[in-house]
């Protein structure tokens, strides 16, 4: 019998990990995802699964330990908003450095800065193309619903360990504040120390008679193999590029034009849609499950059958030149965005689609 | 008559008096000769094998002249970004409990950038311990000031010395983590002499065991030189310690666990 249960999404989060088996979270308080370690915390997860639970001393503190929980093998994450998620840069880039599994979660505000509170998407290029310094990417999911943010933290950790690298929940105030009907999984027993040892044969549990020790580094003085190091990386993501793509298509059938929107402003965009298309716009969207690796492929098939292609997001426009690189110049493609934690209304897109292309 | 004696005839089992642990790997040091690094390697592997816990510990290395600690030492071991190695110790803890866990850092790491995860692995009462090499000066990045240079003491960054005024005074970590309620034992050592090797030795030893009883953290600095970036001859540079450094850092235990 499916258990339904009505949650924010932060909370939605936290659930889903203790269910998933995750082995520790480390944290630090900021808006607007604070409810994560306050319903962990709340939990008692260390009774119900023997989850750890920290609240760190700083989001740099936070992600190293990550850093170290991933190294070791388990099941760790953190969760930040954008200027902590900047804090955690140097983690991030230390753990894609270190090939490491871990699962982050942005609740994304607005910036730059302190910026404010409320929704935003401004952190499409920090999560997309890298963030932090050196050539790496991380595999980021982009949820649309409570629903969505419950279901990506087993999908993120199913990916982190198959690829070895850290997956971004890249989501946004609204996404993490807002309540939604949620159906929740079973609860899942986390591992034992044997099995993480059986699971992860390079992560340092302890140096058995039987191995080589373990080594959890991201350093290479050697610039050669520093240089095939980097080619592996590449090769790791050209493959995730090719096997891992995600995205929803709405009323792309018979469309003209084409929203491509993730998160929040896709929940806007389909409403957009109906009206669009109660005054005969033919339009649909394309929603990017993942960011990256992103949809280029379906999106350059789309612009062979669309006029124009209209990227929205809470931003000054991130995304869209990820949609411009996909179509190759083939059709135009606009931005419309709002900023500062404003999310558009419906209307607003449908007039904007209507000024840049009719 | 001495000059019939081969090399063969002296290395024989019965004629070993010395040898080194084997959980310090085959791989030469990095470090500079006269260095203290190497020793205090040696003395942390040495308990570690006399705890028979190579398969049950984690050891964490710094950024630093000891950021290839891992080379040297045959366990499992993680590297950490500059100053966080006490953050992925608590981690480490955390989900290992039973594994006994180290972090090994020097002044740069410890006392400067990673103030912040120091201070608070040491007031949450981390079951780790701390192993801090104090040369008073950044060595791996070319002999920068680091906190611990000494007031007057000349660095690349303070060529003419130390100004107290502009610099500040050189920051006694140890004796500040011994104030939190936190840390179970603190402690100050050297490795320049037999004698100081073998308290140092005994203290490492002491700071690993204290994980079993789970009351805290344990913080062994140790006051080495650094010959190369005090621009020194090795054996100058022990004086140079003994007589500058000893005087504002003294050795010794600084909070000891009532028994």
């Amino acid at each position: 019998m499916k258990e339904l249960r009505l949650m924010k999404g932060n909370e939605a989060i936290a659930e889903a990990a203790i269910r998933a088996g995750v082995d520790g979270y480390f944290g630090y308080p900021i808006t607007p995802q604070s409810e994560v370690l306050e319903y962990l915390t709340l939990q008692k997860p260390e009774e119900r699964t023997g989850m750890v639970v920290l609240q760190a001393e700083s989001e740099v503190a936070a992600i190293n330990m990550v850093y170290a929980g991933a190294g070791a093998g388990k099941m760790v994450m953190t969760s930040s908003s954008s200027p902590g998620i900047s804090l955690k840069q140097e983690g991030i880039t230390y753990i894609a450095g270190a090939e490491l599994p871990c699962m982050i979660l942005n609740v994304v505000r607005g910036g730059p800065g302190l910026g404010t509170i409320q929704p935003a998407q401004s952190d499409y290029f920090q999560a997309v193309k890298g963030g932090g310094h050196g050539d790496y990417k991380m595999i980021v999911l982009a949820p649309a619903s409570v629903q969505e943010m419950y279901d990506f933290v087993e999908l993120s950790y199913d990916l982190a360990f198959k690829y070895r690298t850290p997956v971004m929940i890249l989501s946004d105030g609204a996404i993490g504040q807002m309540m939604e009907k949620v159906e929740i999984g079973e609860q899942k027993t986390r591992l034992t120390d044997a099995e993480v040892k059986e699971k992860c044969p390079w992560a340092t549990t302890g140096k058995d008679a039987n191995r080589e020790r373990n080594i959890i580094t991201s350093l290479d003085l050697d610039s050669n193999k520093q240089e095939i190091f980097n080619h592996k990386l590449q090769a790791k993501y050209k493959e995730i590029e090719e096997a891992e793509v995600r995205f929803e298509e709405i009323e792309t059938e018979d469309a003209e034009y084409l929203f491509v929107a993730y998160g929040t402003s896709s929940r806007i965009c389909q409403k957009s849609i109906q009206l669009a298309r109660a005054k005969g716009l033919k339009v649909g969207l394309l929603r990017p499950i993942t960011l990256f690796p992103f949809p280029s492929k379906r999106l350059k098939e789309l612009s062979k059958q669309v006029k124009g292609i209209l990227s929205v997001e809470m931003s000054a426009g991130q995304m869209v030149e990820d949609v411009k690189l996909a179509v190759e110049c083939s059709i135009p493609v606009e931005h419309f965005g709002r900023m500062g934690g404003i999310i558009p209304s419906p209307g607003e897109v449908v007039e904007a689609l209507e000024q840049k292309f009719l | 008559m001495a000059e019939n004696i081969i090399n063969n005839d002296i290395v024989k089992e019965e004629n070993l008096v010395y040898k080194k642990t084997p959980l310090l790997t085959d791989k030469p040091l990095s470090y500079c000769p006269g260095c203290g690094h190497g020793t205090a390697h040696r003395l942390v592997t040495e308990v570690i094998e006399e705890l028979n816990a190579q398969d049950s510990t984690l050891g964490v290395a710094p950024v630093g002249c000891s950021v290839l600690a891992y080379e040297f030492m045959d366990i499992d071991m993680q590297q950490a970004a500059h100053g966080r190695a006490p953050a992925l110790a608590t981690a480490l803890k955390r989900l290992y409990p039973e594994h006994y866990v180290f972090t090994y850092q020097g002044d740069g790491d410890l006392a400067a950038i990673g103030t912040a995860e120091t201070i608070h692995a040491c007031n949450r009462g981390e079951n780790i311990t701390i192993i801090f090499v104090n040369n008073g000066i950044y060595g791996m990045t070319g002999g920068q000031m680091a906190p611990t240079t000494l007031p007057g003491m000349k660095s690349s960054t303070s060529p003419y010395g130390r100004e107290v005024e502009t610099m500040g005074a050189p920051l006694k970590m140890t004796e500040l983590v011994a104030q939190l309620p936190g840390t179970y034992y603190v402690t100050r050592q050297a490795v320049h002499t037999p004698a100081a090797v073998r308290k140092a030795k005994k203290a490492i030893k002491k700071a690993f065991e204290n994980q079993k009883l789970k009351k805290g953290l344990s913080f062994v600095e140790i006051v080495s030189n650094c010959n190369s970036g005090w621009k020194m001859t090795p054996n100058q540079a022990n004086q140079w310690m003994v007589d500058n450094m000893f005087p504002y850092y003294p050795l010794g235990d600084i909070k000891v666990p009532e028994e």
